[in-house]
């Protein structure tokens, strides 16, 4: 499976060939070469899916395959930082996500992005994300990984500031990556620690389950925990600044600043789950070495959900809406890695994570591109100057609505089926849990049918020009990935990817399912009644009664004003400007002070310097005889 | 009556801050340039001088002075030289008005 290195290398030339030969392009060709190289790209993932997949399995398990392999830093015999490719149920399956989100994104930015200047630079770093992104999830490992995490990285930096002249993006940006690199900075020191110990980055040994390559680290602890755990959980430090976690999230909803399908690609459907990936791709680590790690990813993540949910209720901008409810359905798929056990039936968590992260993937870059089709209508993102758009753009409308409904989960479109195999997880590890999840479950179908009723119903807005439907190469990739939506429930997912690699079967646990339809129903039938004519009274009485909570939910409970107080006033403030005052009073006044007297004093003996040779003479003969006179006489 | 050495010697010191007095305070370079060429003749007089009473068998001596009588005619030349461009510049080899270099 050789070809499998294409798969990385055709993004990488199309953005070296779109970087630096773009601006001569016409900008509808240098599209053209974007999409077409990643449709290539698509193309040869789905072969090697079908190629991988269909491969007989070696003792029930899908083997794992390594078609490309360099050795690239020698340090000793064990320890080297290799590159290569490494093809495993869950990699397969991203490289597959990942190629069709980014196709349709592609495709859909030609009639999105039309007209705007820098679109030739635009499909460079599309490219340059693609490509980043597929090397981070083929990474053999976890310091290639380290490489593209960075990759990612600074392609979300310069896409969310693709519209420099604008101060909110710009500003977004840097947060944005601030904020992630921060993150990653215990994502290093736990790749130091696990690699000090274990003597390896390689995934494959990581993971392969044998406990001797942890014999170093055993008896080393540190504040209660062993040294893995901490490693591991420094791990998820990164993980939970690049897949948007509490309280590192506030990146993300800031992010929106960039063009809407680049929210659609980097913080919707890839690069916000490569957390996600990397704890699915460490599991066993987790589960043998650090199984109290676990329960804290299953705990930040519930967290994070139900904070997201709840802010995500009362936004009017529709791009943030959707941006709390992804952070919201990431915190899902944490938890259900959190909750998730190892073999048959326990791995339950583990499958529903990775296959909640496939639909959500499609439904969420579907909830997007909609978005950025109505806000292309609307020219606008707020919720207020919309309403009544359903006749006006009926394919969006249709798969708008398909999408919020997967999101909500009814049958039989795809999120259904991998939100309840979650909750059964959750109910299987604790019904507080399952309650908990449930009752999230419940606010996102009630945010996301606010969302679609304030947007299609309702009362119609005044618009200036009238909206209409987008061209054929926006709808095309809406029908696309709406049909993977109302298709994808039925994939029998864990017969690919499971804890342990072995096939299970999934069976819907009716109790479970039936119970989170009836809540999904209820939260629909409640936002029905709350916006569908726009007219009642009820969401503004709401928001009166529980004024305290709505006004701190809109202003997402402070959270940013908070990281502003710590980081301006105590940080800037109490550390930075005394050290600034420090550095620029007494550290530069001595040194200006010694120049200042050095100056002073020549100006002052200037006039000793007359260049006459005969009083230099003289002085030196006045010298001569006083040390005369000197050795002499005493 | 006998010449002894402290004479030669009283005389070229004499000959010396002779050279020295008229080195700071000629005004005039080519006064200057006979003050350095007294003090370099007083030089040769007690190397002569030193060879001829306290070694009389060597040599050196001689030979130094004759030496130094070398370098201090070509520094003549030099000199002299360089006065007669500074003349040609400026009409003028008085040590004060030799400032101009200076700004």
């Amino acid at each position: 499976m050789e070809y499998t290195l294409f798969i990385l290398l055709l993004p990488l030339l199309t953005f070296f060939g779109l970087g630096l030969f773009g601006p001569k392009m016409k900008p509808c060709v240098a599209g053209i070469i974007g999409t077409v190289s990643l449709a290539i790209a698509a193309a040869l993932a789905y072969f090697t899916a079908w190629d991988y997949f269909s491969a007989p399995r070696v003792d029930d398990v899908y083997a794992t395959v390594v078609p490309f392999h360099v050795e690239w830093l020698h340090f000793t015999d064990k320890l080297h930082i290799d590159l290569g490719i490494l093809l495993d149920p869950i990699s397969v399956m991203m490289l597959v996500v990942i190629t069709t989100v980014s196709l349709m994104v592609h495709i859909y930015s030609m009639g999105y992005m039309k007209g705007e200047r820098g679109f030739q630079r635009y499909y460079a770093f599309l490219s340059l994300f693609s490509f980043s992104m597929l090397g981070l999830v083929v990474a053999t490992n976890i310091f290639q990984t380290y490489i593209f995490w960075e990759l990612v990285g600074v392609s979300s930096y310069l896409l969310i500031g693709f519209y420099y002249t604008k101060p909110e993006a710009v500003a977004a940006s840097k947060k944005a990556f601030i904020v992630t690199r921060f993150a990653d900075l215990g994502f290093l020191i736990g790749i130091l620690l696990l690699s000090y110990f274990t003597k390896t980055f390689s995934f494959e040994l990581l993971t392969s389950g044998d406990h001797s390559i942890f014999a170093d680290a055993a008896g080393v602890t540190f504040l209660g925990g062993s040294v893995i755990s901490w490693a591991v959980a420094l791990v998820f430090i990164g993980c939970a600044g690049k897949s948007a976690m509490f309280p590192l999230h506030i990146w993300l909803p800031d992010a929106m600043e960039g063009p809407t399908p680049v929210s659609a690609l980097i913080h919707a459907a890839t690069m916000v789950v490569a957390g996600v990936y990397l704890v699915a791709r460490l599991f066993p680590v987790y589960y043998f070495e650090a199984p109290e790690v676990l329960v804290m990813v299953a705990v930040v993540g519930a967290f994070t959900s139900l904070y997201a949910a709840v802010v995500a209720c009362v936004q009017t901008d529709i791009k943030r809406v959707l941006a709390f409810s992804t952070i919201s359905q990431i915190g899902f798929m944490m938890v259900a890695l959190g909750v998730s056990g190892m073999e048959g039936h326990a791995g339950l968590g583990y499958m529903a994570s990775m296959f909640h992260l496939f639909t959500h993937a499609m439904f969420k870059a579907l909830l997007f591109l909609g978005a950025g089709a109505i806000i292309h209508a609307v020219h606008s993102n707020e919720m207020s100057h919309m309403g009544g758009l359903r006749r006006k753009m009926p394919i969006t409308h249709i798969t708008f609505l398909i999408a919020c409904l997967a999101i909500a989960g009814i049958p039989p479109f795809s999120g259904f089926f991998s939100k309840d195999e979650i909750l059964a997880a959750c109910f299987e590890f604790s019904p507080v849990m399952g309650w908990t999840m449930s009752f999230i479950a419940a606010l996102t179908a009630f945010y996301m049918f606010r969302l679609y009723y304030n947007i299609f119903w309702g009362k119609p807005a005044q618009h200036e020009h009238e909206p209409h439907e987008a061209p054929a190469n926006m709808t095309v990739p809406l029908i696309v990935l709406a049909a993977i939506t109302c298709i994808a429930g039925f994939i029998p997912f864990g017969h690919f990817i499971t804890a342990d690699g072995i096939s299970y079967n999934i069976h819907l646990d009716w109790q479970v399912a039936g119970t989170s339809i009836v809540i999904a129903c209820i939260a629909i039938g409640v936002a029905t009644g709350m916006y569908r004519t726009g007219t009642s009274p009820v969401p503004g009485r709401l928001a009166e009664r529980f004024r305290g909570v709505h006004t701190a939910a809109y202003h997402r409970f402070y959270i940013d004003e908070f990281y502003q107080f710590v980081t301006h006033k105590l940080i800037f403030g109490g550390i930075s400007r005394p050290i600034a005052w420090f550095d620029r009073h007494v550290i530069d006044g001595a040194m200006n002070g010694l120049a200042w007297v050095a100056q002073k004093t020549s100006y002052a003996i200037r006039s000793l310097q007359s260049g006459q040779i005969q009083q230099y003479a003289f002085v030196f003969l006045l010298g001569t005889l006083i040390i005369l006179v000197l050795v002499l006489y005493v | 009556m006998e010449i002894r050495m402290e004479y030669y010697l009283i005389i070229s010191t004499i000959m010396l801050f002779a050279g020295i007095y008229g080195f700071f305070t000629r005004r005039n370079l080519l006064a200057v340039l006979i003050s350095v060429e007294l003090m370099l003749n007083s030089v040769d007089i007690n190397f002569a001088v030193f060879n001829r009473y306290l070694f009389p068998e060597a040599m050196e001596g001689f030979f130094f002075a004759l030496f130094a009588i070398g370098v201090s005619a070509a520094e003549t030349a030099v000199a002299i030289a360089i006065i007669i461009n500074i003349y040609r510049n400026i009409r003028n080899i008085q040590v004060k008005k030799l400032g101009t270099m200076k700004h």
